[in-house]
C-alpha cells in the first residue's frame, strides 16, 4: 500500500490531512546512549563499496567521454587521460543531430508525462470513487496487464500504430505510452487515503466530479502526482526498445536510439558515444538532485526495480 | 427558505442493514431540528439522505416543493457542515468561504462582498489569508460555517459540527450557533449523539434508534413525557434511573419503592425516576446524612428509596450522588456502556441530584424520595410509556 509511505491525508484524522500544509520539523534521531555520535558506523564498511561498484560505470564513462580514440581502445584500460578531449563533445554536436534527438525526446517525454498525469488520474480516481458496475473486475484487469511483458504486446502495440498512421512520428511513441497501468494504480491508492469529506463537501458546495477532481483532490496529491511523473519520466527518456521498432529516419529519432549510431558494425566511436551518453544522462541526474525523495518513493512503491 | 419532508425514507446499504427505516418527518421553514440517537442509529445517513450524498433504497425526500430523489447535492440549494469541517486544506479561508460562490460562477464584486458579510458575522476577518491548518479548533468550526452559509442555502445540514470540541468551547460555540440560527432563519436540520446540544438547540428533537424515529416533539415534551424506555433512558442527563417492579390492583412496587397510581395494568413495570426529581428526606437506616438529619424520616404518602452513597461528584451548584438502592435494575437500551464494577443481582445503581449543601459522602445512607406524579411507568415487555 502506497498509504503507507505517502505522508498524506488519511480518512480518519483531518488533522493529518491539515498537516500536508505545515512544514513540520523532522523528529531528530536521538544519539545513541552508549558511545554517542560515530562518524563511522558499520553499515559505512558495506555502503561505500556498493557506492564505488554503482559509480565506477559513472565515472568511467565521464573519463572515456574526455579521451580520444586511441586511449578508448588501450588495454588495460587509461582511467586518466594524458590529455583532455573536451572536443568530443562538439564533435558529436557536429556529426549527429543531436540537439534534434534531444528536442524529440523532450517533446516525447513532456507529452507522455502530462498525458500520464492527466489520465491516470482521472482513471484512478475513477477506480478510487466512483461506484460502477464490475469496478473491481476493470481494476484486476489493469492491473494484470502490469504482469504481461512488453515483448509481448510489442508486435499487436505496432500493428495498431501503424494503422493510426504513426510509424516514424514522435506520435508513434507517445500514443501508446500516454496512460500506464501503473500511474492508474498509484493514483487509485493515493485517492482513497484522502478523506472523502473534502469531496462531499465540494459536491455540495457547487462543484462536478471532474470540478471535485481538479479543484479539490488534485492540488492535494502533490505526492502522487510528482511520482507518476518522475516514474513515467525516467521510462520515456530511457526507453529504446519501442523507439527502435517505430522509429527509422534519423530526425524522428530519440537520444537513446541516436546513440546506437555511434555503434557501427566494424567500429565503435567509443569516446564520442560516451559523450553523447553523459550528455543525455544529464537530465536524468538533474532530476535526480530535484525529486531524489519521489524517486525513492515511487520505486519503493513498486516493489519493482527503476 | 424551506420546509422539508421525508416520507417514509429506507436506506438499506449494500448487505442488507438498513440504515434508515420507514422514517417519516416534516421541517418547517426556519426550523431548527435535533436528530438524536446513540451512533449507529441511523441519524447521520438521514442527514446524508437530504444531502444527497446517500440515495434512498425507498421514500420521497421534498425539499422546499420538489422532490429531490434524482436531485445531485449541489442542485439542492443546501449546505452542510462535517463533523471534521472538511475544509479545503489547499485554500486560505478566503477561498475556502469564496468556493461555495465561485463553483457557482458568481461574479467576482459579488464573492467579495458575500465573503466579507459572513466572516464579519462570524469574526473571520483577521483569518481570511490562512490556511485551514494554521487555525484552531474553533476558529475552524467558523470557517465551516462560514462556508455553509455564505451562499445563503435554504437548507442548513450539520453533522456532529461540535464534536470535535473541547468541552468550554462547544458550550460556547453551541450558544453562538442557537444566536445564529435566530438571526438567519434557515431551516436547520442537525445531527448529534449529545442530548445535551440537542435539548439546548433544537425547537424540536428526533429521537433516533436503529433506523427508526422513536419520538419527535419540543424538547421539554421529549424530556417530560417520554414515549417509551430507550427515549427515557436517553434523554436527561444524568440519565433517568430505571427500577424494575412489579404494578398489581394500582399499586406499584419496585424494591422498597411503593405507591399508588390508579389505572396501571397489572403486570411487570419498568419505574423511572430522574435524578433530579429525587429530593433528601431523611437519613437512612445506620448511617446518617449531615444537613439532613434534622428532617422527618420522609413525608407521608412520597415514595422513598434507601440510598447507599458510593461515589459523589461535585459539580458546584448540586452534586451527583451515586449508590445503590434495594431492587433489580432495568435497562432501557439506550446505554452506551455497560457500567464496569455493577453487582447488578444485588443492589440497583441509582443516581440522585442534590443541592451541594448536602455534604454526602461515600459510605452514607441516605433516604431519598420522588413525587408520585414525576415517577414514569414502562411495559417492561414493550417498553412503552404507561400514562
Amino acid at each position: 500500500m502506497t498509504g503507507d509511505t505517502i505522508p498524506g491525508a488519511r480518512p480518519a484524522s483531518r488533522d493529518k490531512a491539515d498537516a500536508r500544509t505545515r512544514k513540520q520539523p523532522r523528529p531528530r534521531r536521538e544519539p545513541r546512549e552508549e558511545g554517542g555520535r560515530f562518524l563511522f558506523s558499520p553499515w559505512h564498511l558495506v555502503l561505500i563499496p556498493l557506492a564505488v561498484v554503482m559509480l565506477v560505470p559513472m565515472v568511467w564513462m565521464l573519463v572515456t567521454s574526455l579521451e580520444t580514440l586511441n586511449e578508448t581502445r588501450h588495454f588495460p584500460p587509461v582511467l586518466l587521460p594524458h590529455t583532455l578531449a573536451p572536443g568530443n563533445y562538439a564533435q558529436v554536436l557536429q556529426q549527429a543531430p543531436f540537439a534534434r534527438w534531444f528536442l524529440n525526446t523532450l517533446i516525447v517525454t513532456v507529452v507522455t508525462v502530462a498525458g500520464n498525469l492527466l489520465l491516470c488520474a482521472m482513471a484512478g480516481y475513477a477506480f478510487a470513487r466512483i461506484k460502477f458496475f464490475g469496478r473491481e473486475v476493470v481494476f484486476i484487469l489493469v492491473l494484470a496487464t502490469l504482469m504481461i511483458p512488453f515483448q509481448v504486446v510489442m508486435i499487436p502495440t505496432f500493428i495498431i500504430v501503424k494503422h493510426l498512421g504513426l510509424i516514424n512520428t514522435l506520435g508513434g511513441l507517445i500514443v501508446p505510452n500516454l496512460a500506464q497501468a501503473f500511474g492508474i494504480f498509484l493514483f487509485r491508492q493515493f485517492f482513497r487515503t484522502l478523506p472523502v469529506e473534502l469531496e462531499e463537501a465540494a459536491r455540495i458546495d457547487g462543484a462536478s466530479r471532474i470540478g471535485v477532481l481538479f479543484r479539490i483532490v488534485l492540488p492535494l496529491s502533490g505526492p502522487v502526482l510528482a511520482t507518476v511523473a518522475v516514474i513515467t519520466f525516467l521510462y520515456t527518456w530511457n526507453d529504446f526498445l519501442w523507439p527502435l521498432i517505430t522509429i527509422y529516419s534519423p530526425n524522428n529519432m530519440t537520444l537513446q536510439l541516436g546513440l546506437t549510431t555511434f555503434e557501427g558494425t566494424h567500429q565503435t566511436v567509443t569516446n564520442l558515444l560516451m559523450a553523447a551518453n553523459v550528455m543525455s544522462l544529464l537530465p536524468v541526474v538533474l532530476l535526480f538532485f530535484l525529486a531524489q525523495r519521489y524517486f525513492i518513493r515511487g520505486i519503493a512503491s513498486t516493489g519493482l526495480k527503476g | 427558505m424551506a420546509q422539508v419532508r421525508l416520507d417514509a425514507v429506507t436506506k438499506e446499504f449494500a448487505g442488507g442493514v438498513c440504515a434508515v427505516s420507514e422514517v417519516s418527518l416534516e421541517v418547517p421553514d426556519g426550523e431548527f431540528l435535533v436528530l438524536v440517537g446513540p451512533s449507529g442509529c441511523g441519524k447521520t445517513t438521514a442527514l446524508r439522505l437530504i444531502a444527497g450524498l446517500e440515495k434512498a433504497t425507498s421514500g420521497t425526500i421534498t425539499i422546499g416543493t420538489e422532490v429531490v430523489n434524482g436531485i445531485s447535492p449541489r442542485d439542492r440549494d443546501i449546505a452542510m457542515v462535517f463533523q471534521n469541517y472538511a475544509l479545503y486544506p489547499h485554500m486560505t479561508v478566503y477561498r475556502n468561504l469564496a468556493f461555495p460562490l465561485r463553483e457557482r460562477r458568481t461574479p467576482k464584486p459579488e464573492i467579495a462582498r458575500r465573503v466579507a458579510e459572513i466572516s464579519a458575522i462570524l469574526g473571520l476577518d483577521e483569518l481570511l489569508k490562512r490556511r485551514p491548518a494554521q487555525l484552531s479548533g474553533g476558529q475552524r468550526q467558523r470557517v465551516a460555517m462560514g462556508r455553509a452559509l455564505v451562499r445563503e442555502p435554504s437548507v442548513f445540514l450539520l453533522d456532529e459540527p461540535l464534536s470535535n470540541l473541547d468541552a468550554k468551547l462547544r458550550v460556547q460555540m453551541r450558544a453562538e450557533l442557537k444566536r445564529l440560527h435566530q438571526k438567519l432563519g434557515i431551516t436547520t436540520v442537525y445531527v448529534t449523539h449529545d442530548q445535551v446540544e440537542a435539548m439546548t438547540l433544537a425547537d424540536r428533537i428526533v429521537v433516533m434508534s436503529a433506523g427508526r424515529t422513536l419520538q419527535i416533539g419540543p424538547p421539554q415534551e421529549i424530556y417530560a413525557k417520554p414515549v417509551n424506555l430507550f427515549v427515557a433512558g436517553f434523554i436527561g442527563s444524568p440519565a433517568m434511573n430505571l427500577l424494575r417492579g412489579k404494578a398489581a390492583g394500582s399499586r406499584v412496587t419496585a424494591g422498597e419503592l411503593a405507591f399508588e397510581r390508579p389505572g396501571v395494568p397489572d403486570g411487570e413495570v419498568v419505574v423511572g425516576i430522574r435524578p433530579e426529581s429525587l429530593t433528601v428526606v431523611g437519613a437512612g437506616g445506620a448511617g446518617g446524612v449531615e444537613g439532613a438529619g434534622g428532617e422527618p424520616p420522609g413525608p407521608p404518602g412520597l415514595p422513598c428509596l434507601d440510598l447507599h452513597v458510593d461515589l459523589v461528584e461535585p459539580l458546584g451548584e448540586t452534586t451527583l450522588v451515586h449508590g445503590t438502592v434495594s431492587g433489580a435494575v432495568a435497562e432501557s437500551g439506550a446505554e452506551e456502556e455497560q457500567s464496569i464494577l455493577a453487582d447488578a443481582a444485588a443492589r440497583a445503581p441509582v443516581t440522585a441530584v442534590l443541592a451541594s449543601s448536602h455534604e454526602a459522602r461515600p459510605g452514607d445512607r441516605m433516604r431519598v424520595a420522588a413525587p408520585p406524579d414525576r415517577i414514569y411507568l414502562f411495559d417492561a415487555g414493550t417498553g412503552e410509556a404507561i400514562r
